[in-house]
Parts: C-alpha cells; structure tokens; sequence
C-alpha cells in the first residue's frame, strides 16, 4: 500500500521536475546570540510541490523554515544573513515589509492555535487583515471556500460561530490550515503540523497537505520519515545545522549520497 | 538544483508596499506611540510628583539664625542667687522674652545698624521659640548666668520665608505678622553676616511645635512613633506570618477551612487600609480600652495589615525551594517539622525577608488608619515607651505621632510655612523608604538562587 | 510587667535545662537510649512552662482592664450619671484621675497613703498640677472615689494575676519535669505543639475579618437604632450637626466616591494598559529594564505623598489654569483634582497587573497572528486583548476597588463638602472622607454622628469586598483557562 503510493508519486514527480522555483536560499546562516543555528543553506523550494525538512531535533529545519517568512524577526536575539528570494525578490530586502511577505508566504504551527475567537472569525481574520474581501458576502465567501480547501466545512458548516478552541485537536489544526489559505498564500509553510494529533487526525491532514499542493507549494517540517516519504516530493534533511542533502524524496529514501542520511533514515542517528 | 527556472514577475512585488500595507503600517506606528506616550507619562508623572515634594520640601532642611550676644542677666533669671535649676526653673519663657530682646536691640545699636522700629517690633522678629530655647540652655547649664554669651537664635518663620523666597516685601504689605521694615532689617543683618541660613538638624530632632512657629517644628518624636511601630510590626507580623505560611504551604490539608483562610488572606489584602482603622478603633480602644493614640495600637493594626503581604511574600519563597530538598531531608530520616526548620525554612529566608520588608516599607507609609485610632494628636513630648502606670496597659506607651501623620497633621494648619515642613517630611519619609527598598534589593541580589 | 516576662523567661530556660538532663540522666547518660534528640526533652519542658501561663497572661491582660471599667461604672452613682452632660467621658476621666495619682506616686510627689488619703475638698488638680500631672477639669467627690476603686481594683487585678501566672508556669514546669523519662515521645510531642502554634497563626487571617465584620456591625446596628436606616441608605443630604437633627444620607457621599473613582480609572485604565503594552510586546529589554521599575516606583510612594501633590501642586494647578479660566469653579480641591491624582496612583497598578496578564498569553497566538501576515497592533488589538480581556477586567476591578477604598488622595484633594453635581471641579466628598471626619477628634461614640462611621466603614468593607472577590474569581479563571 504505501510502496504503490510512493510509485504513484514519483511519476507525478516526473511530470512536475520542469516546475518553477517559488523560493530560493544561497548562503544563509542564521545566529541565536552566540549559537549558530543554521550554517550556510542552499535550498531551491519548487512551486506546486510539498518539500520536506526532515532531521534530528535541532538540526535547524523549524529554524530555517521560519527564515522563509521571517518570523525570525519577532525574536530579539536572532540575527539571518545570506538571500532568500521569493520570485526574484530578496525578502531580507529593507524595502520588504514582512507583513505583505507573509501575505503571500503564510504559516501553519505546530500546535494548533486557533485565536479565542469564533470558527468564522478566526478563518476571516486574515482576509479582513488584508483587506482581500469587498464585502461581507464576499468574506463569506472565502471563508467557506477555504473552510472546504481545509476539508472542515463539512463539519463545522452549521456552528460558525462557535468559540474555535472548542473544536477537537485535528479540527483545529485544519482549522488553522484553513486560516492560513484564506489569505490565498502562494507558499504554505508546516511546522510539524502533526505532532499533536492522533493518527486519524494525522492522516486527514496529510491527505490535505497532498491536495493543497495544487495550488500552492508546500513546505513542511517533521519529525517522520514516514510522512515525509509520504507527502513530498522534495527531501531535505538537516543535520547541526548544515543542509546535508537535498533531493527527490525517493531518491533521499532508496539511494542517499551522504552517509549521515543513510545514518538517520536507518535508525542509527536522531 | 538550478536546473529549474526561476519564477519572476511576481503578480505584487514585495518592493513595493501597497496603500492598504502604508495604512496599516501608519496604524501601527500610532499604537506604538500610544504606548511610549504611556510610559512617558508614567514617568513625567513621577518625576513631577518627586520634582514637586523636593521643590517644596528641601528648604525644611534649612533654617535662619542670628546670631547676637545674650546678656543672661543673674537678677531676673535667677532672683535667689544661688544657682539651683529647681528654684531657676519658676522663672518662665516669658521671663526670658525681655532678654532676648534687649540684647537683639542693644547688639543692633552696637553694630550701628539704624532702625525706626521700637524694641517689640524687633524682638517679633525672634521666633516665639527662642524663650524656650535660651532657657533650656540656662536650665542645663545653671553657671551661665550672669555671663553674656554668643547665642544663635532662632528667628521667625516670615523672616525665614524671605530668605527661602516665600514672602516678599510686597507680601509682608498685605501680612499682618510681619512688616517690610522687618524683612529689610534681616536682609541688612544677612549681609553683615549676622543671620544665615543653615542647615537644619533640628527639623530631624526636636519636636512638633504649634501652629504659630513652623520654624520650630521637627520631626522627632514622629521618627521615634513611627520608628517603634515599625519594631511592633517587625516583632509581630514577621513570626506570626512566617508560621502562618508554614502551615499553610507545608500541613495544611486540603479542606473547605484551608480554603477559607487563603481566599481571606487574599482578600484582606485589598481591604482598604481605612477598615483596619476602624477595626484598631472599634477593638483596641473602644473594647479593650487602650490608650488612645498609643503606637502599640498604631503597631498592632499595621501588622494586621502587613500579615497578608508577609504571608503571600513568605508562601511564594517557600514554594521555591525545591521538593528535592524536602525529600533529601525527609529520606535521612528528619521528621516534616525538621525538614522544613533545618532545611526548607533558612533556603526561603532571604525572601522572606524581602517580602517583610516591602510589608514594613508598606506600613511605614500608611496614613488613614493612623487618623482613626487617633494618632493624630498634638504630641510635644518625646513619648517614654516602656512606661507602666499600673493602671494601663503594660508596654503601652505614651501617646505618639507618626512620620505620614505628621505630614497630614502639618496639612491642615494655616501657616504657608508648614507646607515646606510636610513636604520636608515627605522627604524624610521617602528617604526611608528609599533605603528600605535598597536593603530588599540588595537582600534579593545576593543570596537570590537559581534552582 | 518587663519582669514579668522575663522571669517567665527564666523559667523557661531552666526547665530546657532541668528537661535535657533529666532524660539524659534516666538514660544512664547515653544518648543512643533515648527515644528523642536531648533538645526535644527541654524544649518540652519549655513549652509545658511557658504556653499556658503566657496564655492566661495575655487574656488576663485583655480582660482585666475590661471588667475593672465595668465593675467601676457599675459603683458611680446613677443620680450622678444623669447629672453629668457626656457618661461616656466620665469613664474618660475617672481613667486620668486614677493614671495622675499613679504618676504622682510614681515620681514621689504623694506617698501611697497620701494618695489613698486624698479629698475632694483639697484642690486635686492643683497637688496633681504640681507633680507634673495635668487634669482637664476639677475633681469631684464621685470621680474621685471611682478613680480609688479603679486603682484598688487593678491592684488586687495584678497581684491575682501575678499568682496565678506563676502558679501555672511552676505547675507545668514540675509536671513536666516530673513525666521526663528516657521513652517519653518528645519529639513527636513538640512537634504536635508546634504545629499547634503554626495552625493558631493561619487562623488569625480569618480573626481579622471576623474582627473587622463584627465590630462594623454592632455599631452599625447601634447606629440604625438611632438613625433610621431608609434615610441613611436613600437620603440626598450629608448635614451633620452636634445639636442633633442631623441628615446623614449615603448617596452624596457615595456619588462623590464613585464620580472620584471614576475620573481616577479614566486616567490609570489606558495609561496603564497602554503601558503595559507596550512593556510587554514593544520595549527592547533595555528599555523595560529602566522604565518598568521607575513606573513601579509609583507604585511603592505613600498615599499621603500623592495627597499632597494634590493639595500644593495638582489642585492649583487645575483651579488656576482650567477651572477659573472656564468659569467652573475656584477651589483647588475638587473631584478632577483627587481623580487625576488618584489616577496616576493607580498607573502602575493596573500596567504590573496588566503586563503580567498580557504576558500570559501563549506566544503561539502571536505567532498565528503573525504569521498570517498581521502587524503588532493589529495582533495586540484583535489576538491577544481579547484573549486577555476577562484577567484585564479583573485587574481593573482591583483598581476600582482600589480607587473605592483610597483615604488620603480624597481626604487632602476632593474636599469635605458633600455635594450632588456634576462638575468636576467643585469640591465633592467621599465615604472615606467622612469616615475621617466623624472619627477624629473628640467624639462622642453614642451619638449618630460618630456611628454613622461604622455603618459607611460596612458599606465600604461590602463594597470593596464584593468587587475583590468577583475580581479574583475571574483573574483565577482566566489563569486556569492557559495552565
């Protein structure tokens, strides 16, 4: 079953391998105080596709997802050099206003923290930030349409204005999703948006993360190899810091370069 | 890697904010300027309020003398001759009103400083307190008299005001307690030297005095009141709080009663300061008859007060020590009650002694219920705290003021004079207060753990 | 009475002493045979010496004076009781006499069978005069006999308690002395007492309230059996006079506190909160480190400070530049006055509570919030203050409370003219003003006017109580809601 699956993906793969790149990193390094936290990182994110962060704890993958939207800048203490651009772009650039950057790059957390507002603020919250809806039909509008693209409508459709933290773990994180697609992003970044959840709620999201990819390109963090094999296409894998390989995740799976993948994806490391 | 190309000509450039993105951005620069106006405002506040009390206090500490040769004539000071304090002492203040004067003119008209003004005029320029203050010095020095000495003398609180800035000459026009001519005489004496203005350690020491002589008027026996309150507070509250806390922290059981005693103490913490008073009144002296104005009383319903803070101060710390510690004592074989004296209890002092005296400081600067158990009487004498008439409460004490009550009681009188001497209290008062806190921080800084 | 406890002391110390080697005696001097460490046999002793005495020390003392006053009162004539204007100051001065007599003795000025032998008809307040004893007014024959069986009484008062504190703490020092042996369990028995002490000192928290309630509400009840309550709790007037007839209505007083309270929170509540936010989600650490304590600082000053600024520097200031030029008025004390004063007390009040509150908000709802792009404001004014706002409110109803409660800001800033209006510069007055006033200076405790201050110090206490406990009912939801 999950063989088949893996096969079905990688011939999607193929048919996406002319992709774009949405976002690019060339030398970053990141600093906490004294620490170096990510040591001189290339990566290439691919449009309409889920790319994987994987490695041991504190390798430096949640850190260097949140270079992409610069949600480093809310921490006093941390300090990112290098150039990341997003369509051309330098988002370090002092004429980018991170607020309009994570517009367009937005996030999911790894605990879901849906605002103490009701289902439908919380999804509107976004929208009404940014001024995207006309009117509130038009608002209404969006939220059902991103409540559907999360897979909750279904379920929440009849209790919009129920408190959002009254909803269940896998609820709430889709609830969170579906927030964040509201602000129609053109990067969705995960940081470990399964942790917290059981596996059934688990498994909605990552059938959710695999339909999102029609739209938009995904990046998510996690601590299983197995979802990682599962939902992407793109493998990172992080080590101290350094970006040690980055590839087509069967090739990451079946056929690593470096040794310290091979140790980590059999066990041996992490 | 870069064997795919790169996306561009993005739909909405990053570089470039939108009008919508310039609004919010100019809403938030709002907000944060919101707050700094804030802060700032705190802190203007305080620093006029402080700016204020020191503008209108600091000259307290400072008091005008002159300085003349006293003729201590031994016929009207001393009729007998033979020098005994108790027969010196028939003669009264007013005995020794005419000296003074006669010496001030006399040594005027040595000096040859011209003056229209008849001999009362310008003995009014002496403060009434002066009598009393050359008889003191004659009573504990009987050989004086009949020797002429260099005496400084107290002078009047207008004069004084005019060397402080307070009156004018045209003030004195409309001011029936002084003339120009007066304030003139003193600027002239000023320049010879004769009166200065010096600092003044009497306002820490001597005693109030009455509403007619601010210059007089000092702080002592407040200090001294306030001072043995804080010792009744400090012997009381700091043993019975710290037991307290103990049984609450360490045995108490988890009941309805337990419960009970933590919402009271919570909430009489925040039972305005003005309901001790009427408790102190109601109780202690209504009920129990104790001496009106007496500091123990004034002592007792301050640690009623404190209690709260002491015990959410001494919880907090004991809370802190870790349960290893409780556990490494209790697994050598110490019973609960050792393990917490030998172990728990001298870990948690320094913050126990923090809280304490952040309670004492609290309690140094009550004021309302003071009011009510009548502290704010008009105290002359420096009280004798261990007196025992056996008809009254033993350790009672004789009546006393308060250092926040003396400012209170300096409030309602109508002298201008007595504003610079509440603020000249204040002044003394924040001054404890200040080294208090500084003890708390250094107490905290230095044994302060990390666990 | 310092001897007193000091040969209590003494006591004390011998029976630790006796104790220790008692047991280490009937444990043939080895220490390993004994059930406790040696110290717990002392300090058994110790307790069994000195707890019961002090004990009855301490309540003797409590109720002698008590019972003496009653018993004396009970002897003055009734037909001279009537005759006097005030009874209640002639215990006053029964009580003087007899502490003047004492002094005099005291200072060897009368024998103490001069002072048993005096008459009223020799001039007693001029012998008393000149032992340095003064007395309000002359004496007469039926003071002066209650002032003797005053001071008989607390004499024969002291010597019994004298013999009966000794006899108790040498009874329990030879009883427990006498029960002293190798086996006895003393640690656990120390331990036990101990404990005993701790519970007594938790207890005293409730005491005080219990105090506190029941003195209010017996002279409160006093009160509404000369004054009726209707009038007290609806009427419009605050008139007291000392000839009686007095209007003593609630609601001018009331309405002054609330509209105090009231400007006080319209300053303290958004400075405070826009401090506090800005502490908390704005300010480098730098600049927290300085200006968090210097706001707190504000905190620890006196209310008599505040209430002098009032008086000498904001009252002024208010009539001179605002109320006099805008025709409103010309006194410095008035309600814009105490409110704003009052008001930058309460700054660093409700910013410490505010801050900490807004502090506990998860960082997760900052980072969904910014990570969905929105700006620091927008997450402050849509995320985190909503989420913050039932411990918000609770913190401003500790600090109206507060503003409730406050004496000296109003005593020394708003004025004593009890006023219905609406113009906050006029001089208006408060519950706690009042209570001040009727309670200072000579008063006469059975006459309305004296003890409506027990009933406006209950419906303060009520008042501020109910909005103490519904404030810390919803801060501790709150925090619960984020633990």
């Amino acid at each position: 079953m999950e063989g088949s699956n893996m096969n079905d993906m990688s011939q999607f793969d193929q048919g996406v391998a002319v992709d774009t790149i949405k976002m690019q990193s060339r030398g970053v390094n990141v600093f906490y105080g004294d620490t170096h936290a990510i040591k001189d990182v290339d990566v290439d994110i691919a449009d309409k596709t889920v790319t994987a962060f994987i490695g041991p704890s504190g390798c430096g993958k949640s850190t260097f997802l949140r270079v992409l939207n610069r949600m480093n800048d809310t921490i006093d203490i941390c300090r990112v050099t290098g150039k990341t651009t997003l369509e051309g772009e330098d988002i370090y650039d002092p004429k980018v206003d991170p607020v309009q950057l994570r517009a367009k790059v937005g996030m999911v957390f790894q605990k879901p923290n849906p605002f103490p507002k009701s289902i439908f603020d919380n999804v509107a919250y976004g929208p009404r930030i940014h001024g995207l809806s006309q009117n509130k039909s038009d608002l209404e509008d969006i939220v059902e349409k991103s409540l559907r693209r999360a897979a909750l409508w279904d379920e929440v459709k009849d209790r919009l204005q129920a408190p959002g933290t009254g909803l269940s773990g896998g609820q709430q994180q889709r609830l969170c999703i579906a927030r964040a697609v509201a602000t129609s992003p053109e990067v969705l970044l995960m940081d470990e948006p399964c942790s917290a959840l059981d596996p059934i709620a688990t498994a909605q999201v990552e059938e959710l993360i695999d339909e999102l990819r029609t739209q938009y390109s995904v990046v998510i963090v996690t601590h299983s190899m197995q979802q990682a094999a599962r939902v992407s296409q793109k493998t990172a894998f992080f080590h101290l810091g350094n970006l040690v390989e980055f590839d087509e995740t069967d090739t990451i799976f079946t056929n690593p370069s470096d040794p310290r993948t091979e140790s980590y994806i059999t066990g041996r490391i992490g | 890697m870069t064997d795919m190309p790169i996306s561009t000509a993005p739909a909405r450039s990053l570089y470039a904010q939108d009008a919508r993105t310039k609004k919010r951005n100019r809403a938030e620069s709002r907000f944060r300027t919101y707050g700094m106006a804030a802060v700032a405002t705190g802190i203007i506040a305080l620093i006029v309020l402080l700016t204020s009390i020191l503008g209108n206090g600091l000259s307290a500490f400072r008091q005008t003398y002159v300085s003349f040769p006293v003729e201590l004539t031994a016929e009207r000071l001393d009729p007998d001759g033979n020098r005994n304090p108790e027969e010196m002492a028939a003669v009264t203040t007013f005995g020794y009103l005419p000296i003074l004067a006669e010496s001030f003119a006399a040594h005027l008209e040595a000096e040859g400083i011209e003056t229209e003004m008849g001999i009362r005029e310008i003995a009014a320029m002496l403060s009434e307190e002066a009598p009393a203050q050359v008889r003191a010095m004659v009573l504990a020095n009987p050989e004086l008299v009949g020797t002429t000495i260099d005496a400084q003398i107290l002078v009047g609180g207008r004069i004084d005001g005019y060397f402080k800035g307070r009156v004018t000459l045209d003030s004195a026009e409309r001011d029936r307690n002084v003339t120009p001519e007066q304030l003139m005489l003193a600027q002239e004496l000023a320049d010879r030297g004769m009166m200065e203005t010096r600092f003044n350690w009497e306002f820490i020491t001597w005693p109030d005095a009455s509403g007619s002589r601010p210059e007089a008027a000092g702080l002592g026996v407040a200090i001294i009141g306030s001072l043995y309150m804080m010792i009744v507070v400090l012997v009381l509250a700091l043993p019975v709080g710290v037991a307290a806390s103990i049984y609450l922290e360490e045995f108490a059981p988890k009941n309805r009663l337990t419960d009970l005693i933590e919402v009271n103490i919570s909430n009489l913490a925040a039972v305005p300061s003005i309901v001790f008073g009427i408790l102190g009144l109601a109780v202690f002296i209504n009920f129990m008859n104790f001496n009106q104005s007496s500091p123990l009383v004034g002592g007792l319903v301050l640690t009623l007060m404190t209690l709260p803070t002491i015990i959410i101060a001494t919880r907090a710390s004991l809370r802190a020590v870790p349960p290893s510690i409780r556990q490494a004592a209790l697994g050598l074989g110490a019973s609960k009650m050792q393990s917490i004296f030998h172990h728990v209890l001298p870990l948690a002092m320094p913050g126990i002694l923090t809280g304490t005296i952040i309670g004492l400081a609290q309690a140094l600067g009550e004021t309302a219920p003071l009011l009510l158990i009548g502290m704010v009487a008009f105290v002359r004498e420096y009280p004798d705290f261990l007196s025992t008439h056996s008809n009254t409460f033993p350790l009672m004490g004789d009546g006393a003021t308060a250092l926040p009550v003396q400012v209170y009681s300096w409030t309602q009188r109508s002298d201008p004079a007595f504003v610079e001497r509440a603020s000249g209290a204040i002044i003394v008062l924040l001054v404890f207060l200040l080294m208090m806190n500084l003890i708390a921080i250094v107490l905290r800084r230095r044994f302060e753990r990390r666990w | 009475m310092l001897w007193i406890l000091l040969t209590l002391l003494f006591l004390g110390t011998l029976g630790y002493v006796l104790g220790r080697q008692r047991a280490l005696a009937s444990a043939g001097g080895d220490r390993r045979v004994l059930h406790s460490l040696p110290n717990y046999y002392g300090l058994n002793v110790t307790l069994l010496t000195l707890v019961p005495a002090l004990l009855v020390l301490g309540l003797w003392l409590i109720i002698q004076p008590i019972a003496v006053e009653r018993s004396v009162a009970a002897q003055i004539p009734a037909g001279y009781m009537e005759s006097v204007e005030n009874p209640t100051l002639l215990m006053t001065e029964v009580r003087r006499l007899a502490g003047g007599i004492d002094d005099a003795i005291d200072r060897g000025f009368l024998s103490p069978e001069e002072a048993a032998n005096l008459a009223s008809d020799t001039d007693i307040r001029a012998q008393l005069a000149g032992a340095g004893v003064a007395l309000g007014s002359d004496v007469s024959e039926e003071v002066l006999v209650a002032a003797q069986s005053f001071r008989a009484l607390n004499a024969t008062g002291s010597t019994m308690m004298l013999i009966v504190v000794f006899l108790l703490a040498f009874a329990g020092l030879a009883y427990a002395y006498a029960r002293t042996h190798k086996d006895l369990r003393a640690r656990n028995r120390v331990e036990y007492a101990v404990l005993a002490i701790l519970m007594g000192a938790s207890t005293l928290a409730i005491l005080t309230t219990v105090g506190i309630v029941l003195s209010m509400l017996w002279d409160t009840r006093n009160f509404f059996q000369l004054y009726p309550w209707q009038d007290f709790f609806f009427g419009l007037e605050w008139r007291p006079s000392f000839e009686g007839d007095s209007d003593l209505g609630l609601i001018p007083l009331l309405w002054g506190t609330l509209y105090i309270s009231f400007i006080a929170l319209l300053v303290a509540v958004p400075i405070g909160l826009f401090a506090a936010i800005y502490m908390a989600e704005y300010a480098s650490r730098r600049v927290r480190s300085v200006a968090k304590p210097l706001i707190e600082v504000l905190a620890g000053i006196p209310t008599i400070v505040y209430g002098l600024f009032a008086l000498i520097t904001v009252g002024p200031l208010l009539r001179d530049y605002f109320a006099q030029p805008l025709g409103l008025g010309d006194s410095s004390s008035s309600v814009m006055t105490a409110g704003i004063v009052m008001g930058i007390m309460l700054i660093p009040f409700v910013s410490s509570l505010s801050d900490d509150i807004i502090n506990s908000v998860p960082q997760s709802l900052r980072d969904g919030s910014y990570g969905l792009g929105a700006t620091q404001s927008e997450t402050v004014k849509q995320v985190i203050l909503p989420a913050a706002l039932p411990g918000i409110v609770g913190a401003v109803l500790l600090a109206a409370s507060r503003a409730i409660g406050e004496t000296m800001i109003v005593v020394l800033g708003a004025g004593a003219a009890a006023r219905l209006d609406l113009n906050p510069f006029e001089a208006m007055t408060t519950v706690t003003v009042k209570i001040v006033g009727q309670l200072t200076g000579d008063t006469d405790f059975s006459s309305p006017e004296a003890l409506v201050a027990f009933a406006l110090g209950l419906t303060l206490f009520v008042i501020t109580l109910g909005l103490n406990i519904f404030a810390l009912y919803i801060v501790r939801k709150y925090r619960e809601q984020y633990e």
